[in-house]
């Protein structure tokens, strides 16, 4: 199902009468040496969706997202984003790096990161204006965080830090979100504001790309899932193409079928 | 102490080894900011240690002891030592300090070897000046008072250096206002950077040549030692001072100009003071206060670690 399903949107994405999909990838192949960490992923993203990439650790999510921005060492295939290349379309596109990927005991306030933000507004040499100041603070305001504006960033909980990252991308107005683990390692009350501003976004007509690890979570928050395991496994919406199968083929024995078998009842129990 | 500066001897014999001494840590120390933030504060150590083979190459090349021949060699070294350091790092996958300790000490080696081989270890290229430099020597003849100054005749004999470091620190200062958002936006988060298209490598090269150059300029006239200690100390303690990027680059020039004018000034008057007979060595008293304001920052700095979340 999923083969033909990838083909039929990939075909949808590149048809010149519709407006081109926010990101079709195909035959993407990454390696940074000796194996590649991706191998010939198609994966085409429906306008307006909200997609998970899952899969095992090492199976190449964040690698998904950083060929996406031309980070990742591609060997094969192509990136399309809004039907173009990345550096035609680089406005419209928000990335949202791992909390840890960064040193967080830099000397730079909640508002200084935000500020960032708006740096393809701003340019190198553009003065930072009360505007700027105020549309920093209303995109901290959205995920919750406006009373932590003059705060060091290291004196933030990970949470916390986490809907920093988040407003800087929001600083963006961008039509494509990509989040590499936004729901990583935070406490709930970060979980539900992540959660809120990313289905408000979608809402508003974004589309959004989050790599994802909580599986018992998938279905409440994403309405498209990719499987991933350095090839891709399935995607498509998350009710059909999250399967006891699919996730075993994803996860191979790293998942064991009591870990599924459980995760299947508890999504019966709450659609029943 | 006052009369002392109002003297003609002051600004004969004090003020152009201030003024250098001053001017070098400023040029150090503000790619070092970035350089501490960006885990990379040997680099300092490393470019200081390459600068010997491309002295003694470019001596070599051109067959005497000249300073710019000498510079564009160092200069040139650093750079090849940048490009292997990055190289390294990439294709070798190996952590950053690793790669600089290989890369520093064998074109060090091979400076040592070069230098033997060659002959030209008869020429004045003595470890000891390498080190401490020459900060007492350069005093201006033609100054009779601060009145000299404003005179045409006077100024053109003021040390080379002295120019030299002005222009070299001029230029990395507004190298790092002209470039300062991309510069803090990818030391604080690359991959972001890279994200929102900051040329990200080229950033990051652009930074440890303005050190190269700087460290290069400030080698010849005031040593390693304080070359090594500008690029870690002021931005270090600043770090401790302050949480915003922009206050800790103006605290960090803060302590490495007074680095430079108390280690000057304890250098050559303090021993008389206490009554000893003989000035101590500027370049190791100047590099020795920083490391005493780093420290003092490390007990008293309202932002050492600890400190901050109470805040």
């Amino acid at each position: 199902m999923t083969a033909t399903a990838t083909a039929r949107e990939g075909v949808f994405a590149s048809d010149p009468d519709s407006r081109p999909g926010p990101l079709v990838v195909s035959g993407l192949t990454v390696s940074y040496g000796r194996a590649p960490a991706l191998i010939g992923v198609d994966l085409a993203i429906a306008p307006g969706s909200m997609t998970a990439i899952v899969g095992p650790n090492g199976a190449g999510k964040s690698t998904l997202l950083k060929a996406v921005i031309g980070v990742a060492p591609v060997v094969a295939g192509d990136i399309r984003v809004f039907g173009e290349t990345l550096a035609r379309v680089r406005d419209r596109v928000a990335y949202v790096p791992q909390r840890a990927s960064v040193d967080w005991d830099f000397p730079a306030r909640v508002i200084d990161v935000v500020t960032m933000g708006l740096y393809r507004e701003l340019g190198p040499f553009g003065f930072v204006r009360r505007r700027h100041r105020e549309a920093a603070m209303a995109h901290l305001d959205r995920v919750g965080m406006a009373d932590f504006a003059q705060r060091q960033i290291g004196q933030l909980s990970g949470g916390q830090q986490q809907r920093v990252f988040l407003a800087r991308a929001l600083a963006q107005k961008a039509d494509l979100y990509l989040l590499d683990e936004p729901l990583a390692g935070v406490d709930a009350a970060t979980e539900r504001a992540v959660v809120a501003v990313l289905h408000g976004l979608r809402a508003e007509g974004a589309c959004i790309v989050a790599v994802h690890h909580d599986l018992a979570t998938l279905r409440d928050y994403f309405d498209h899932v990719a499987l991933i395991n350095r090839r891709l496994v399935a995607q498509g919406p998350t009710a059909e193409t999250l399967t006891a199968e699919n996730l075993q083929r994803t996860y191979g024995g790293l998942l064991a079928g009591t870990q599924i078998g459980r995760i299947e009842i508890a999504y019966a129990a709450r659609e029943r | 102490m006052l009369d002392e500066i109002f003297s003609p001897q002051f600004v004969q014999l004090s003020l152009p080894p201030i003024l250098i001494g001053a001017l070098a840590a400023i040029a150090c120390a503000l790619p070092g900011n970035f350089l501490v933030l960006r885990r990379q504060a040997l680099i300092g150590d490393a470019i200081s240690h390459v600068v010997l083979p491309g002295i003694v190459v470019a001596f070599l090349l051109t067959g005497r002891v000249s300073t710019w021949p000498m510079m564009i060699g160092a200069t040139v070294a650093a750079l090849v030592a940048a490009i292997l350091i990055e190289a390294i790092r990439r294709v070798g996958r190996m952590e950053p300090g690793a790669a600089m300790g290989v890369v520093f000490t064998a074109l060090f080696a091979f400076g040592v070897l070069l230098l033997e081989q060659s002959g030209s270890r008869n020429v004045h290229l003595d470890v000891e000046h390498a080190l401490y430099g020459n900060l007492e020597s350069l005093i201006w003849l033609d100054a009779n008072g601060w009145g000299s100054l404003f005179d045409a005749r006077a100024l053109a004999g003021l040390p080379p250096e002295l120019p030299r470091l002005a222009i070299v620190a001029a230029l990395i200062a507004t190298a790092t206002a002209l470039f300062w958002r991309p510069l803090a936006i990818s030391t604080f988060d690359e991959s972001y950077a890279q994200s929102i298209g900051l040329p990200t490598r080229l950033i990051a090269f652009a930074l440890v040549a303005a050190a190269a150059v700087a460290a290069v300029a400030a080698f010849e006239a005031v040593g390693s030692i304080i070359v090594i200690a500008m690029f870690v100390c002021p931005p270090a303690a600043a770090r401790l001072m302050t949480d915003r990027l922009g206050a800790q680059v103006a605290w960090s020039l803060l302590f490495a100009v007074i680095s430079a004018v108390a280690g000057y000034v304890i250098a050559g008057y303090g021993p008389l003071w206490f009554g000893l007979p003989d000035a101590v060595s500027a370049a190791g008293m100047i590099a020795t206060i920083s490391g005493v304001i780093l420290a003092a920052a490390c007990l008293w700095g309202p932002r050492r670690l600890g400190a901050g979340s109470a805040a």
